[in-house]
């Protein structure tokens, strides 16, 4: 662990009024600086947090968004849940799968994308919804999604949409 | 019928989520009202003769949870419940990202009304913007006063805490919130204690919606009796009904409490063009279906209940008749099966049993018998969990086998799902 990611795990720790709360919110900081939940990562946070792996690891498994792949530089998540299949959630996919390659869970060939089907979004009424880089984009019908990853190909940033 | 704002009254102002264009609008007006005008009891009054009732699903009245706190002398906590997963349910979202300053004033009314010195917003771990967002407008509120030590120069103080979670829809049960709010797997605790009790760190607290918190603003700007002229006796005040699935425009729409579905139906555009009704799921993916008979219902708490089903969070998803019902079912199965914390045997293996039976039913490869087993798995999961997971992963699957049973043996029929077939041609 670099001294700058002690620190910044240490100001997570003061943040909070007790600090096993931190806990979370420190295993978010370590993934983002590795890129997935690496073993280095699960010995950094027992440290840390003066708890054994065997510990943060229940913790990290309980949780969809820790990983232990890396994903691509721009992931996919697309929500799959009950009104973003009423309204075409499977049409992208298999757009998302034949067109761009992407097949949900698969590592990234490129690094540049990678591709999950997730559970509700809470955007419902903007379906299909997904987030890329936790960033929300709505109503993403397949061309929309070529125009996106395109730009985002091209060296743009995954900023999101205002709902 | 055309919609009735309060709490999204101005949403679609430009820059609202800024503290300028809020305070503009009235924004933190109530917050001086409330703190310089009124004692914290009389906040509190206030909230429960408004007679509000939790907006995060169970519908309990927030001015009673409130009440349940004990006067023992231990330091108070307000969460907030921002973990919206319900399938269907898309307000608190919404609310966030318009209104973040709205959930602040409301919370920090709430915290006072309770005699909270600290305060908590859990986030669900995709709310990425909304924390954003959210921190922003803290920073925003603290610089002005309004959060922090000596808010508006009285002897009220407030610490807010912004949480992210990590991607778990058991996480708003509130008692699994609590345990992942503690560094924890979130998985729901046994009850008692209840959280009024002993709930964060062990401490009295009390966790309320995102939703539910914002309403405590118009409620303290212009009191409960002007809160009970909008909708139902039992229910009152409004309600922030999610509006998704086969609809022309879909979205939220704020409506009165018990406003008729077909009502909803009309201000989100109707139905696509050229479909018929064919059921409604009226209060997210726990709750039970409803079919045609129910267009007129009063989308209320207890007439919903009263029919089988409930108002939940508020997610409407309709549905027309392009949709297999056995395959919508199963989706929302597979949803539950996926989010079971796995504590409770009957919803840990229910659930895995229930998406297993649904998938030979789906593919036309299961029996009449399958829909009694299916019932019989119901009827020992419902009121068998810990928590209202069990109850909430059967009330689709039970009410589809009572009122679609034709459209299930219509499967067995064709050995497969005939509208798929219809698709595919």
């Amino acid at each position: 662990m670099t001294e700058a990611l002690r620190h910044q795990c240490e100001a997570i720790k003061r943040a909070y009024p007790d600090a096993d709360s931190a806990l979370i919110p420190i295993l978010h900081a370590l993934q983002d600086a590795y890129g997935s939940i690496t073993p280095e990562a699960v010995e950094d946070a027992a440290q840390l947090m003066n708890l054994s792996p065997a510990q943060v690891e229940g913790v990290t498994s309980f949780y969809t968004l820790f990983h232990r792949q890396p994903h691509g530089r721009f992931h996919l998540q697309v929500c799959d849940n009950l009104s973003c299949r009423l309204r075409g959630s499977d049409q992208l996919l298999a757009h998302l799968a034949e067109r761009w390659h992407l097949e949900p869970g698969a590592p990234s060939r490129d690094g540049l994308f990678s591709l999950e089907r997730v559970e509700c979004l809470a955007a419902c009424g903007y379906a299909p919804a997904a987030q890329i880089n936790l960033r929300y984009y709505y109503r993403l019908t397949p061309e929309k999604a070529d125009r996106l990853l395109a730009e985002l190909e091209d060296g743009k940033e995954a900023s999101g949409e205002r709902v | 019928m055309s919609e009735c704002r309060v709490l999204l009254a101005n949403a679609d102002v430009e820059g609202i989520e800024r503290l300028p264009v809020y305070e503009a609008h009235g924004g933190y007006r109530t917050l001086r009202k409330g703190l310089t005008e009124m004692t914290a009891a009389d906040v509190a009054k206030e909230v429960l003769d408004s007679g509000l009732r939790g907006r995060g699903g169970a519908g309990f009245p927030t001015g009673r949870k409130w009440s349940f706190l004990p006067n023992d002398g231990r330091p108070r906590i307000l969460v907030c419940n921002a973990d919206e997963g319900e399938p269907g349910t898309f307000k608190d979202h919404y609310l966030i990202h318009r209104l973040p300053h709205l959930l602040l004033e409301g919370m920090i009314l709430s915290a006072y009304a309770i005699g909270a010195g600290r305060a908590f917003i859990y986030l669900r771990g995709e709310f990425l913007q909304g924390y954003e967002l959210l921190e922003a407008a803290m920073a925003e509120a603290h610089e002005a006063g309004y959060l922090g030590e000596h808010i508006l120069g009285t002897d009220y103080s407030l610490d807010l805490c912004l949480y992210r979670g990590a991607g778990a829809y058991i996480c708003g049960e509130e008692t699994a919130l609590l345990d992942s709010l503690e560094g924890k797997r979130g998985i729901p605790r046994m009850k008692p204690p209840f959280p009024a009790t002993a709930g964060l760190y062990g401490l009295p607290t009390v966790v309320n919606n995102v939703e539910t918190l914002a309403a405590v603003v118009p409620i303290v700007a212009e009191g409960a009796q002007w809160y009970r002229t909008m909708g139902t006796e039992k229910s009152p005040g409004t309600k922030i009904y999610s509006m998704s699935g086969c609809l022309e425009r879909p979205g939220n729409y704020e409506f009165p409490m018990g406003t008729p579905l077909s009502e909803l139906i009309e201000a989100a555009g109707g139905l696509l063009p050229g479909r018929r009704f064919k059921a409604v799921v009226p209060g997210g993916a726990s709750a039970a279906y409803l079919t045609g008979d129910h267009i007129d219902i009063a989308m209320d708490y207890d007439s919903l209940a009263a029919a089988g089903t409930m108002l939940g969070s508020g997610g409407v998803i309709v549905l027309d008749d392009s949709v297999c019902i056995v395959s919508f079912t199963e989706r929302a199965i597979e949803f539950f099966r996926h989010e079971s914390c796995g504590k409770c045997s009957p919803c840990r293996e229910g659930t895995l049993w229930m998406s297993q039976v649904l998938g030979r039913l789906e593919r036309g490869e299961g029996s009449e018998a399958d829909l009694d087993l299916l019932l019989d798995l119901t009827d020992n999961i419902a009121g068998r969990t810990f928590c209202a997971f069990g109850d909430a992963a059967v009330a689709m699957v039970a009410s589809s086998v009572r009122m679609f049973r034709d459209e299930y043996l219509e499967h067995f029929a064709q050995q497969g799902c005939p509208l798929e077939k219809e698709r595919v041609g």
